[in-house]
């Protein structure tokens, strides 16, 4: 049955190379990258979210001093100023902190963790949400009741509280030892757990609609496996609604991995992240050493401020009803 | 009604015998508490002599069904850390939160609601627009750094409020409250502005999109027609329109705001209810944790069933759909 589908598919389908220009051709036409050209602000969000990308992706040659590198530390440079401080020394942009580390380099190398973290969360939670959604909708019946019913229980707390309650139940299931190797992962599920509930609501919802289309009924008539028609079918039209909750939920899940760290849950200290370095900043906040925690916020609210801007652009974008 | 009812209770009861088997499976994850409890030199037979008082022989469905009635008594056990009764902890601390979160949310109601009617009403004037730039920006500062940003502005460069604690409190029978003293109110006015602003962003775009879309309703017109005073019009027909979805959704968030407590507790180093669950969590402190655990999923319950109760009361459409004899 499926050759039917390929025989149709086949003369018609150009090279790779011409399908891929094709595509690009298309997307700088339609109606997502006209809606991009015209909002000044989105331009910016973008422009900002890549440069940081960059210098995340890049870091070990894009900040100015290794900080792992506790080798290099040199303790008479604790405590220095921002550059344009008095007592600042050009050398160190934005200071040093408690141990001579460059703060300008501890924020790009923490740059790195947290968007790991968020990404691999929000990855995790789109994947699970979304596979869940699809079942839930495409069959209904009991198994939707249960999943929705699963959902309806989580959104009733918020996302920090369960990621703080997982994290806590890992500490305990763990034993301690154990837990502080594995915080990087425990922190990823935890804020993945937090995430899912969204995508498999959403994508149920489209499900339900598109379910009973013709070329799903078309589709089911010939025989096609049901799981082949979600994936094949179903999935390419829900993704969409998903693209555009999982940009928003990536600027919550950083905002989530940062709150965790600073709490003292979250990223160890010997891998700091944005919210880890905040904290440790906070620990001199009273001694006046406030660039060790500023400078590391501010780049978290960019960072943020940046991920939401794109997502509520890209929320519009692909909304039929404001088009 | 009946059946929503019903089914919503159902669904409470359900809710808290899960996270009643979470909180009580933790408990099997940290090994034989009677390692902790006996020295060294204890004999087997005082061991087991312990185990059998302590119920630890019976079956495991037994001890839920007992830990179950111990908690609905308020018996959560002993604190492995600090060695007191984990609900003499719990009310000591509960007070602290509790007004905290009752100020905050105060806070938002009373600052949120006039700016969201003010920007529903001029929607293009500048103060509209300032008041938008600061909600995105809220909305993207985590509660944290808000409450470190106002600590080092209001506390070290400025030097005006405290930055910790709870200062002086006045005992009410049991309650300590902060609201009574001027040095109270000083040192929760900073952790409550600290936990509002995000509700208070939350509220004032909500307002702010209800009085857009009731604005343009027929009824609205038709009240400008009969020549009624635009305050009245505004406030007496629109904002009142507005407030349901705005009740349910503060509702919901005072869950909220008892959860992102805790971090504004560590902030400010209020001595809270999220301060006690914050250490519990990193010293593994598990009947601190099971019960908190409890307690805020009984909370959370609690307001959902209220809330959708409200709603129902208050939304005569919802009732409308089968007509039944007057009660």
């Amino acid at each position: 049955m499926q050759n039917i589908e390929t025989t149709v598919e086949l003369p018609a389908a150009p090279s790779f190379g011409a399908r891929l220009s094709g595509n690009i051709k298309a997307f700088l036409d339609g109606d997502v990258f006209y809606s991009f050209k015209r909002s000044p602000v989105t331009i910016i969000a973008f422009v900002v979210t890549m440069i940081l990308f960059f210098c995340a992706i890049f870091a070990p040659w894009v900040a100015p001093y290794d900080t792992y590198n506790i080798a290099g530390l040199n303790l008479m440079d604790a405590f220095r100023p921002p550059a344009w401080v008095a007592g600042g020394d050009a050398t160190f942009l934005l200071g040093t902190d408690d141990q001579g580390r460059d703060v300008l380099s501890a924020i790009i190398f923490g740059l790195r963790i947290s968007l790991m973290v968020g990404f691999l969360g929000v990855l995790i939670a789109a994947v699970v949400g979304t596979i869940l959604g699809l079942i839930s909708g495409y069959f209904g019946g009991w198994i939707d009741a249960l999943i929705m019913r699963i959902a309806d229980v989580q959104l009733t707390f918020p996302a920090i509280l369960i990621a703080l309650m997982i994290d806590g139940i890992a500490g305990a299931v763990l034993g301690r030892a154990a837990h502080a190797e594995s915080k990087l992962a425990v922190l990823v599920i935890a804020i993945a757990a937090s995430l899912w509930v969204n995508f498999a609501r959403t994508v149920r919802g489209s499900t339900l609609v598109e379910k009973n289309k013709e070329y799903v009924q078309a589709a089911r008539v010939i025989g096609i496996h049901p799981i082949l028609i979600m994936y094949r079918h179903v999935l390419p039209n829900v993704m969409g609604p998903v693209l555009v909750i999982a940009t928003l939920s990536l600027a919550i899940a950083i905002i989530t991995e940062a709150t965790l760290s600073f709490l003292g849950v979250g990223v160890p200290v010997t891998n700091p992240s944005l919210g880890t370095l905040i904290r440790i900043g906070n620990d001199f906040l009273f001694s006046g050493e406030w660039w060790m925690t500023i400078f590391p916020g501010v780049a978290l609210v960019i960072l943020v401020l940046a991920v939401n801007l794109l997502g509520d652009w890209l929320r519009d974008a692909l909304n039929p009803k404001l088009r | 009604m009946i059946d929503f009812i019903a089914q919503r209770m159902i669904q409470a009861v359900f809710v808290m015998l899960v996270v009643a088997l979470i909180s009580f499976s933790l408990f099997q994850f940290v090994g034989d508490p009677i390692n902790n409890m006996v020295g060294q030199e204890a004999t087997e037979a005082q061991r087991e002599a312990l185990r059998e008082q302590l119920g630890l022989n019976d079956p495991i469905p037994i001890q839920f069904v007992k830990w179950v009635g111990n908690a609905m008594q308020g018996e959560f056990g002993i604190s492995y850390r600090m060695g007191k009764p984990v609900d003499q902890l719990i009310a000591e601390r509960l007070p602290a939160t509790l007004e905290l979160v009752f100020l905050s949310a105060i806070l938002a109601l009373a600052i949120g609601v006039p700016m969201g009617v003010y920007t529903g009403l001029n929607r293009y004037s500048w103060l509209s627009r300032v008041f938008l730039t600061i909600s995105l920006i809220g909305i993207s500062l985590p509660t944290f750094l808000i409450g470190i940003i106002l600590i080092l502005t209001f506390g070290v460069w400025l030097g005006w409020l405290p930055t910790f604690g709870r200062g002086g409190t006045v005992d009410l029978g049991g309650w300590q409250t902060s609201f009574l003293t001027l040095q109270g109110w000083s040192h929760i006015i900073m952790p409550a502005f600290t936990l509002a602003l995000f509700q208070l962003t939350l509220i004032m775009r909500l307002v702010r999109a209800e009085m857009l879309e009731v604005l343009r309703t027929d009824y609205i017109k038709f009240a400008r027609a009969r020549g009624l005073k635009q305050r009245s019009i505004n406030f007496g027909h629109a904002l009142k329109n507005t407030l349901v979805p705005v009740i349910t959704i503060m509702g919901l968030q005072i869950g909220a705001l008892l959860a992102f407590s805790i971090i504004t507790e560590t902030v400010f180093q209020w001595p809270g209810m999220g301060l006690l669950i914050i250490q519990a969590i990193q010293f593994v402190d598990i009947p601190i944790m099971s019960s908190y655990l409890v307690l805020v999923a009984l909370f959370f319950v609690l307001i959902n069933l209220t809330v959708d109760l409200l709603y129902y009361a208050v939304d005569p459409r919802l009732r409308i759909e089968r007509p039944g004899p007057a009660h």
